[in-house]
């Protein structure tokens, strides 16, 4: 493997093992948020309890973010330096930021939050959580408007070396693309939480353990879970899709594994692009439904991948289709399930309707493999571009770092990643085993 | 501005090293002084609430850097390739070892991560350490500002150095003594009984290499990097920043025979700021001197992000860092006193 592909892999493989934790606890803060809230309304110890339970998961997966997240901004310098140099004054502003107002904040009150319940009023400790909250979301607002800005660029001037200058700081926040992702992204963190809270939930209730906080449990991720399945389609999914429409228009047609342009273009929902021979296998198709849902007309034109040279095309179309297909299948699955589980409590069978319970429980990794195929849409789907329309991929990368020592550190971080991984899951399991009841 | 923005980011720097200092000492210590699982579990708890967010001033000045300096960020980032990877590996395993550790009870298990603790924080100290030592002694930058070091060549401080020469290992070494001193200190004034009593001796202990490691760096950088010695010539007043340095260092050892424990610490606070601060003001306009030629240096200016960037970066940061000044308040006062 050449230098580029090897720095390429290094950060894919570091930035979807990170994920995998703040997309928990992002959700999970604002959850949490709602039991302490429920805890304050209605004067019972439950809720506290249960946030409790909660904080101490929030606790692992925080430290597991945390400790994942640092190599995440060192990557930016020691794998794409010439990436760094170019553009490090316009997005180290929104990096910069994002350690100065969310971790500072965020790191200070996690602290109280966790130890200090006994010292503080209840109210007090209400706020601590909504602070960690607070610091949590931000610190997903300032990755976003990084990430928006190399999805679409905003607020700069190219100099006369080709060097990115910032000139409009305001604009790095009005960005249209930072708005769509970031609502999408976080609310995609909410189902997440709610999953993985409504599963725990429906654990506790099939093996008859810890039952009133099963019931607790799956009955708050299921009314969060309805809501932000339902969300994550619409507005948030669907302004996402006409962003990139509008600002990436190769890239739609890439993940709708669309080679020819049509008026009236059907929207695949199974088949495998075959890019030799620019044609979509065993395609299983709804006829003319791309166009609507893209131009809200049926007989729109949607421009295929002809339409742009091969030089524009993403550089990996069948990984882009099928990550993209991922997501919108696991999508619609998840927003089902959440749709029977609210059936369910409205008709009061939630608790006992042991099948559902089952699919409730089964389900808790299926949203992390959704959110992982959208971001791999987003990241691949920007491709061959590293900042698009700017600044190519190819160019991004450190020059002097050669290949076999960028090998070395990713064979490093696999092998540390896996004993992590592991050791996470057997914490994860013990916390859960043991209850809420042990949670002090 | 340029100035500035690097007095800001030798700020944060500084306070990371201040900060997570004592915490990287207080592992370094850990397997010295605490020998039962209660006095390990207190060195954890004087550590417990806060090392969090010391080492958020490590991502804070790498934020800031980056946004400041995208020149020097981008070079020595990428020159440094190998031993930053190990230091972020370390500081993964540090990480889980302080988390892991309380959650299961066995007798395998908090040993374990006790020696993972100890044995990561110690070797941070020693990396960081020779960290500044290649910075101090330089790089040998490209025309394009890059360059890439092999972890060791011949381990002499010529052309063909890598990470670890003599140098950069006689840095080192004197980092981990200091360090180890600082947390011995912070320690002593946070541990109970026995624990502090053993920290205070470790300190007195330490204290005599941290001196002699830094009178020989302090030669030994004036010989390898010409650019100090004539900084120093120019700018006479530089030299109140050892002058600080050695002041802080002797406090130290005063007032930790006589007990004034939190003095000590303070003490040691200031010996750390004032090496910082020589070497900061001794290199400037410096921040990564080239070995080669030394017009190819990275300097303050040549590194930095246009004016407009810099300017609209302080509107932000200003308020910013008031608002954490406010958090660290907060955290470090509902924080005062011994652990159990």
């Amino acid at each position: 493997m050449d230098a580029l592909t090897l720095h390429r892999l290094h950060f894919a493989f570091t930035i979807t093992f990170h994920y995998l934790f703040p997309q928990l606890t992002m959700g999970l803060a604002l959850l949490i948020l709602v039991l302490k809230t429920m805890g304050l309304r209605t004067g019972n110890e439950h809720y506290h309890h249960a946030a409790r339970f909660w904080a101490k998961i929030f606790a692992v997966n925080f430290a597991m973010g945390v400790v994942t997240g640092i190599p995440m901004e060192f990557q930016f310098g020691t794998n794409w330096s010439r990436f760094s140099k170019a553009a490090g004054g316009v997005i180290g502003q929104t990096l910069a930021m994002e350690g100065v107002f969310s971790f500072f904040l965020e790191s200070s009150f996690l602290g109280v939050f966790l130890y200090g319940e006994k010292r503080l009023s209840p109210k007090a400790h209400w706020f601590a959580a909504f602070l960690v909250f607070l610091g949590s979301w931000l610190s997903g607002f300032f990755i976003i408007a990084t990430d928006a800005w190399m999805q679409h660029p905003t607020g700069y001037v190219l100099g006369p070396h080709g060097e990115i200058v910032l000139s409009n700081f305001a604009a790095l926040f009005t960005n249209p693309w930072l708005f769509w992702q970031y609502a999408h992204n976080m609310t995609g963190s909410v189902v997440t939480a709610s999953f993985v809270m409504a599963s725990t939930g429906a654990f506790y209730l099939l093996t008859k353990s810890h039952e009133e906080y099963g019931r607790t449990f799956v009955r708050t991720g299921v009314i969060a879970g309805v809501i932000s399945t339902t969300l994550m389609a619409f507005p948030t999914g669907d302004g996402q899709a006409k962003n990139i429409a509008l600002h990436q228009p190769p890239t739609l047609a890439a993940m709708e594994g669309l080679f020819h342009t049509e008026n009236g273009a059907p929207l695949a929902i199974l088949g495998q692009p075959d890019v030799e021979h620019q044609r979509l296998d065993n395609p299983l198709v709804l006829p003319n439904a791309l166009s609507f849902l893209t131009y809200q007309r049926w007989h729109a034109e949607v421009r295929g991948l002809d339409a742009f040279a091969p030089e524009r095309w993403p550089d990996n179309i069948p990984l882009l289709y099928y990550s993209y297909h991922i997501m919108i299948g696991l999508g619609t699955i998840l927003s089902g399930v959440m749709v029977l589980g609210a059936l369910a409590l409205g008709l009061g069978r939630l608790y006992t309707l042991r099948p559902l319970l089952w699919l409730v429980m089964l389900m808790a990794p299926f949203p992390y493999i959704a959110t992982t195929a959208g971001w791999i849409t987003a990241e691949v789907g920007r491709q061959p571009w590293l900042i698009y329309g700017v600044m190519r991929t190819a160019t991004g990368a450190s020059a002097r770092v050669s290949a076999g020592n960028t090998l070395f550190t990713l064979i490093g971080f696999m092998g540390i990643y896996t004993v992590l991984a592991m050791l996470f899951l057997l914490l994860i399991y013990r916390e859960v085993e043991e209850g809420p009841e042990h949670a002090v | 501005m340029e100035t500035l923005w690097f007095c800001l980011v030798a700020f944060l720097l500084a306070g990371y090293v201040v900060l997570d200092g004592f915490d990287l000492g207080c592992g370094v210590a850990h397997l010295l002084i605490a020998r039962t699982d209660a006095e390990r579990q207190s060195v954890l708890r004087a550590i417990g609430p806060v090392w969090d967010g010391n080492e958020v001033w490590l991502l804070a000045a790498g934020g800031t850097l980056y946004f400041a300096f995208p020149a020097l960020y981008a070079g020595a980032f990428s020159g440094f390739y190998l031993p930053l990877m190990i230091v972020l590996w370390l500081l993964i395993l540090r990480g889980i070892s302080i988390e892991f550790r309380n959650h299961i009870r066995s007798l395998v298990w908090q040993p374990l991560w006790d020696v993972v603790f100890a044995s990561s924080s110690g070797l941070l100290a020693i990396f960081f350490g020779a960290a500044l030592g290649n910075v101090v002694r330089g790089v040998p930058l490209d025309g394009q500002g890059e360059f890439f070091l092999p972890l060791w060549t011949d381990f002499t401080a010529g052309p063909n150095a890598g990470i670890l020469d003599w140098y950069t290992v006689l840095v080192a070494v004197a980092a981990l003594c200091a360090v180890t001193l600082h947390g011995a200190l912070w320690l002593g004034l946070k541990a109970p009984g026995k624990l502090e009593a053993r920290a205070r001796r470790l300190a007195s202990v330490v204290w005599w290499p941290t001196l002699a490691t830094v009178i020989a760096i302090t030669f030994a950088s004036f010989h390898i990097q010409p650019h100090l010695r004539a900084s120093f010539e120019a700018h006479p007043w530089f030299d109140v920043f050892p002058l600080i340095a050695v002041l802080g260092l002797a406090a130290v050892q005063v007032l930790n025979t006589r007990r004034r424990t939190l003095g000590a610490f303070l003490g040691s606070c200031v010996f750390l700021l004032g090496m910082l601060a020589s070497v900061a003001a001794g290199l400037f306009p410096y921040v990564l001197p080239a070995t080669g030629d030394p017009r190819l240096g990275l300097t303050v200016f040549n590194s930095a992000a246009p004016h407009y960037g810099l300017q609209v970066g302080l509107y932000w940061f200003i308020p910013g860092m008031l608002l954490t000044f406010g958090y660290f308040t907060y955290t470090y006062r509902s924080f005062t006193g011994k652990v159990e």
